[in-house]
């Protein structure tokens, strides 16, 4: 049985007047993929955004409810969110290279958190290349400005930069949608390895997707969560029509 | 996402091929079951019947779940198609494989005849043979070896006319043998049904090969 990593608790978004999440109650489990699904402005990418706090990013948002991680609420004030933003990382939906090398895009985070001995960053670089699948394609020109390769090999390298910092959660937003289906099929295995070491959220169009590469999954729909649990579950005999409606295509 | 489609796959054809022993086991203990009035062994095979049944669900649920969660195309959904199909025909097989225990139970204390009996038991070593090498034919993409073993259905069939002639004639000449011989009869009918089931499988494969519906036999 695996552990709860985070926990949702009664938690309401609105952004200045408008109120884009209802009372959201959802458990994260750890080394588990669970997946967001739901038509376009349904809730899901600013649910998965609450969970590291990227809303603070936006000036109107307001947030009541808990999200707690490790038993701790992250809307604590106490609570360093660059601190957080370490333990939960996130890869988003179009590639976002640094213009600088694939190196230093890897190195970025390590050094912003105080690693400075080359040693100690190469064998990171190594390590999150390795993670991220991406490793034997580009260790022989880490030099190479990390935006001039492939869309595929980008969002590798984004998430090898996103693994640098040893997160414990992953935030995916809609990381392949953007990408061919031979790049889709890299991610989603390398998702599937991934799940053995990390926590990982993903938000996704593709319900295929979300059926193939999740353990659990979580329909919204007009910023509601109308129903989560197992993805065998939610894909082959859901608890409600809504839900049935809109994996089967009915509508959304 | 190939790793986990692969892994289940596996996980599948070795289910398949765990209730394919389990039928062909049930299937060999029914014969020699009957031919040696051997009550005791028709009841174990009777028993492990409901692990045949539950092993189909089994694979049953792992083929929906593959198809919904996975969306499996071409030889990846008719792999899964068939063998959906295969182990409904396996579990058929080990109810014939049930229904010889039955007549093992109710026949025994008749008058026998031994001529017919050698001739029930060559039918047993053929559907023996037939049934474990249509699971390997299965498991291991083999549709010549499917072929092959769906050709000696023949002999079953033949070998099933046979026992019926000689039941026929010896009841015409001593009717104490009637109720014996009406079991005679349904044992080989059993057995020519687990061949045609044999030869479903057999069709199933060159299906998963080539694509094609085709009727052997």
């Amino acid at each position: 049985m695996h552990q709860k990593k985070m926990k949702i608790e009664n938690l309401n978004l609105w952004y200045g007047d408008f109120q884009a999440l209802y009372a959201v109650n959802l458990d994260i489990y750890e080394n588990q993929v669970t997946a967001l699904i739901g038509p376009s402005g349904c809730g899901k990418s600013t649910f998965l955004k609450t969970l590291n706090r990227m809303n603070d990013l936006v000036p109107t948002a307001r947030i009541e409810g808990k999200v707690e991680f490790d038993g701790q609420n992250v809307y604590n004030p106490e609570v360093d969110v660059n601190e957080l933003r370490k333990k939960i990382g996130m890869v988003f939906q179009h590639p976002n290279p640094f213009p600088k090398s694939i190196y230093d895009n890897i190195a970025y985070g390590p050094r912003t958190h105080g690693i400075k001995d080359t040693h100690q960053l190469d064998e990171i670089v190594e390590r999150s290349l390795r993670q991220a699948a991406i490793w034997d394609e580009v260790k022989d020109h880490l030099d190479r400005n990390a935006q001039s390769i492939s869309g595929g090999q980008q969002q590798r390298i984004c998430i090898a930069r996103a693994l640098a910092v040893e997160p414990e959660i992953l935030l995916m937003d809609e990381p392949t949608s953007a990408l061919d289906p031979i790049s889709t099929a890299k991610i989603e295995d390398l998702v599937n390895k991934l799940k053995e070491n990390y926590t990982i959220v993903i938000v996704t169009h593709n319900m295929q997707q979300a059926s193939r590469i999740s353990d659990r999954t979580a329909f919204f729909l007009n910023g509601y969560l109308k129903e989560s649990g197992e993805t065998r579950k939610i894909f082959l005999n859901p608890e409600k029509e809504e839900t049935e409606n809109y994996i089967s295509g009915r509508f959304g | 996402m190939r790793q986990v489609f692969d892994n289940e796959l596996e996980e599948l054809l070795d289910k398949f091929t765990e209730m394919g022993e389990l039928v062909n086991d049930a299937i060999y203990k029914a014969v020699k079951s009957f031919i040696n009035h051997d009550k005791v062994l028709a009841t174990e095979v009777i028993e492990q019947d409901q692990k045949i049944n539950d092993l189909e669900k089994e694979i049953d649920v792992l083929c929906i779940e593959l198809i919904a969660l996975q969306q499996p195309n071409t030889s990846d959904l008719r792999r899964i198609v068939t063998t959906l199909q295969a182990s409904n025909d396996l579990e058929r097989m080990g109810d014939h494989a049930v229904s010889i225990c039955y007549s093992t139970i109710r026949v025994k204390g008749n008058k026998r005849s031994d001529h017919i009996e050698s001739a029930l038991n060559d039918m047993g070593e053929i559907i023996k043979w037939m049934g474990q090498e249509i699971v390997k034919a299965f498991t291991h993409f083999d549709m010549e070896h499917a072929v092959d073993v769906a050709s000696r259905d023949d002999e079953i069939d033949y070998l099933t006319h046979e026992v019926k002639k000689g039941a026929i004639k010896r009841m015409k000449n001593d009717p104490d043998i009637v109720w014996g011989a009406i079991d005679y009869v349904l044992v080989s009918n059993y057995i020519e049904r687990i061949g045609d089931y044999v030869t479903n499988i057999a069709e199933e494969i060159v299906y998963l090969e080539t694509g094609e519906i085709r009727e052997l036999n």
